[in-house]
């Protein structure tokens, strides 16, 4: 099998050698992706390099997906035609009410002489795959740094909240849905205002409620908008419906299962809400209270 | 059981030109990246570690660590996953794969898928292992799946990345 001659000199460090300097090299790499971000510059230029692979590898699905909807039926297309112009006739009337509840809402703010609410832009873009990392849950957008995409930025669909922007490359951009594990949402009780947390579980399509007292009021069915407190989240976009609330008098919190009401594990268009333009006042300095830095920087988890 | 080379466990081959090895880890590479997802993606053998241990079980001087590690970085990047974790992972398996590379060809193609099944039931493991100590929820037994099938798939990748080796056999000489 091996037809050169045996190697008696200059065969260079031994196999052993090798993999232990490139084992150390690897935790290097590993310890310094995971806790700092360091090595940002090293995936984007390899994301660079790689993106032209990733292009023609996606190239027969999307050629697919063209082929298809130039052979849809005159039938099929008048259907639809139909359907969309009646839910355009329906959301038309319901968008002159909106308007004027928001004129309403804002004299009645500037009366009460509270802050204004802001209202956010949306930019439509559309999900291209999903990510090929079986232990988490993200997908890549068509929409880059090129398209002033910002990390951070939440994503939503026609029902609700998908997931949050975490990772910006020069013309896609990553989102974290918020079924991954550990990715936070702040989230109010449409029902009676209560301030809560909603957190992705990694299983199937799942969140669960966090911290929530065992004596806190939740029932099954009880809506979950974003409550805005964080700043990055725009407040009262549906976020998710309560399924199951397990109260066992052993465990300090109760368990609150969740399902996200957008289609999270679907494929299309979503909206890129556009971070605040402006941001919320800076947090007061005096605060000396211990042991609360982790709920400070709760939305999401940004890389 | 299978065995594609009744009575001798190795035949005498060419050496395998460095142009071939490239291209076959890098079309590895363009199977893995392909848009697999859903229970495909479960079901997906992992290919580039799979023709790693190919070639450093029959080519080890012509494979190296660096080239094993530069594909493992580009699997974490088209992953999007931690950086490091499938370099490590490769970086052991062609470790093993060197260090196993005089004993495997001596047995038969079943021999040598059971000599298969641990290396790349430890290159998951190692990237479970990875993920789960980083805080990733443990994704279930079906991760493991994908490599039964690559150890399914030995017999067919060894024969195919042996063919461009066999000398050529004029039936009219002699």
């Amino acid at each position: 099998m091996e037809h050169t001659p045996p190697p008696f000199f200059k065969t260079g460090p031994s196999a052993l050698t090798r993999l232990i300097s490139f084992s150390l090299l690897s935790v290097v790499l590993l310890v310094s992706d995971a806790h700092y971000a360091y090595l940002e510059t090293l995936r984007q230029v390899s994301n660079v390099l790689l993106s032209p692979l990733e292009r023609l590898v996606h190239a027969p699905s999307v050629m697919w997906d063209a082929m298809s909807t130039w052979l849809t039926t005159v039938d099929s297309l008048r259907q639809s035609n139909a359907v969309l112009l009646q839910e355009n006739r329906l959301s038309r009337a319901q968008n002159q009410k909106t308007m004027a509840l928001e004129l309403e809402n804002r004299q009645l703010r500037s009366l009460l002489m509270l802050r204004q609410k802001v209202s956010q832009n949306l930019v439509t873009a559309e999900i291209l795959y999903a990510m090929r990392d079986p232990f988490s849950r993200r997908v890549i957008l068509d929409k880059g740094r090129e398209q002033k995409m910002q990390a951070g930025a939440a994503v939503m669909d026609a029902l609700g909240v998908v997931g949050q922007i975490t990772r910006i490359y020069s013309d896609l951009s990553e989102v974290t849905l918020i079924t991954d594990k550990g990715q936070l949402v702040p989230v109010l009780n449409a029902r009676n205002g209560l301030r809560s947390i909603v957190a992705g579980t990694g299983v199937g399509n799942v969140l669960e409620l966090q911290f929530v007292p065992l004596n806190a009021d939740v029932q099954k069915g009880d809506a979950l908008v974003t409550s805005g407190i964080d700043g990055i989240y725009p407040a009262g976009l549906p976020v998710a419906e309560v399924l199951a609330v397990l109260q066992n008098p052993a465990q300090l919190f109760m368990t609150v299962i969740c399902r996200p009401l957008a289609g999270v594990d679907h494929y299309g268009q979503v909206y890129v809400v556009e971070p605040n333009p402006v941001p919320l006042p800076a947090r007061p300095t005096e605060a000396k209270k211990p042991a609360l830095s982790r709920a400070h920087n709760l939305p999401g988890k940004v890389r | 059981m299978i065995n594609l080379y009744p009575g001798n466990a190795q035949e005498i081959l060419r050496p395998a030109k460095p142009g071939f090895i490239v291209l076959s880890l890098g079309l590895a590479l363009v199977i893995n990246c392909l848009p697999w997802s859903g229970w495909a993606l479960w079901l997906r053998p992992d290919f580039v570690a799979l023709l790693l241990l190919f070639w450093c079980i029959h080519q080890p001087r012509k494979t190296g660590f660096t080239f094993a590690w530069c594909l493992g970085l580009m699997m974490d990047v088209s992953e999007g996953s931690l950086l490091g974790q499938h370099a490590l992972a490769y970086t052991l398996i062609t470790y093993f794969g060197i260090v196993l590379h005089r004993r495997v060809p001596q047995f038969s193609m079943a021999s040598q898928m059971i000599h298969i099944l641990p290396l790349l039931l430890f290159n998951d493991l190692m990237v479970l292992a990875i993920r789960m100590g980083s805080g990733s929820a443990f994704p279930g037994y079906g991760y493991f799946v994908g490599s039964l099938i690559a150890t399914l798939l030995w017999p067919t990748v060894s024969y195919l990345l042996k063919l461009p080796q066999r000398p050529f056999i004029d039936p009219d000489q002699d």
